[in-house]
């Protein structure tokens, strides 16, 4: 399995999710969470980014956070899934390893 | 440096620059909690969003799943203390996939206005919150 990709600052902020995508490889699964979530919300300056890398990896929201922030699920750029707790622990699980982008 | 001119002399006139979004780190709520303890003090108060700022006045915010509390009422509340001047840049909205329909809708009544309910919220072009920032006696940014 491949790894997971954690990213917790916005993107409209810090660089981490940019440096994230240059460096992961392809089949890797990328987890935004707590100001992380809101780069995953339609019509952004960098939603088209996200839709290309959603061509060849996984990217999951969690949705506490999500919700938090004032979205939902049906704010999400086409493709990427929201997560519960129990998703994220099962995404921890199913990867071979994690690196925490912060 | 000119004073606000229906000020008196130790009036004056502070704006609170918000750049960053709620619940990720403090910054959102302490801005907020400064803002209200500043609102006792008479002074002329008015409030800025720009950058991931913007967030915080996002209508819908839940954080019943984070077990954190949800602050984002209190902006609602500003109006009663005399702040209600709420600048939104909306550069920063439209980079964000925002539109005002996408904020809280945060009110005041203008007490010159027969208690008339008006919106506290005013979007401004980035060049327009730069001038308004140049009037300010007193900038906080966080």
């Amino acid at each position: 399995m491949a790894m997971l990709h954690i990213v917790n600052k916005s993107p409209f902020e810090k660089s981490s999710l940019d440096s994230c995508f240059k460096t992961s490889l392809a089949g890797s699964a990328i987890l935004l969470i707590e100001d992380g979530v809101v780069g995953a919300t339609k019509n952004t300056s960098i939603a088209d980014k996200l839709s290309s890398e959603l061509g060849s990896k996984n990217i999951y929201v969690l949705g506490p956070d999500l919700n938090a922030r004032g979205f939902t699920d049906a704010d999400l750029i086409d493709g990427i899934k929201s997560v519960d707790y129990a998703g994220f622990v099962d995404l921890v699980t199913e990867h071979d390893n994690l690196q925490s982008w912060t | 440096m000119e004073q606000w001119e229906e000020g008196d002399s130790t009036t004056k006139k502070f704006m609170f620059v918000n750049r960053k979004a709620p619940y990720g780190t403090v910054y959102a709520l302490e801005s907020l909690e400064v803002v209200l303890i500043s609102a006792a003090f008479d002074q002329v108060v008015s409030l800025a969003f720009v950058d991931d700022g913007v967030y915080q006045v996002k209508k819908d915010q839940n954080t019943d799943g984070i077990g954190m509390k949800n602050f984002s009422a209190t902006y609602k509340a500003l109006g009663d203390y005399d702040i209600n001047k709420l600048y939104v840049e909306k550069e920063s909205l439209a980079e964000r996939g925002l539109t005002q329909a996408d904020l809280m809708e945060l009110t005041y009544e203008d007490e010159d206005d027969d208690w008339a309910e008006k919106s506290s919220i005013i979007l401004v072009s980035r060049d327009e919150l730069a001038a308004l920032m140049d009037e300010q006696h007193v900038v906080i940014s966080s």
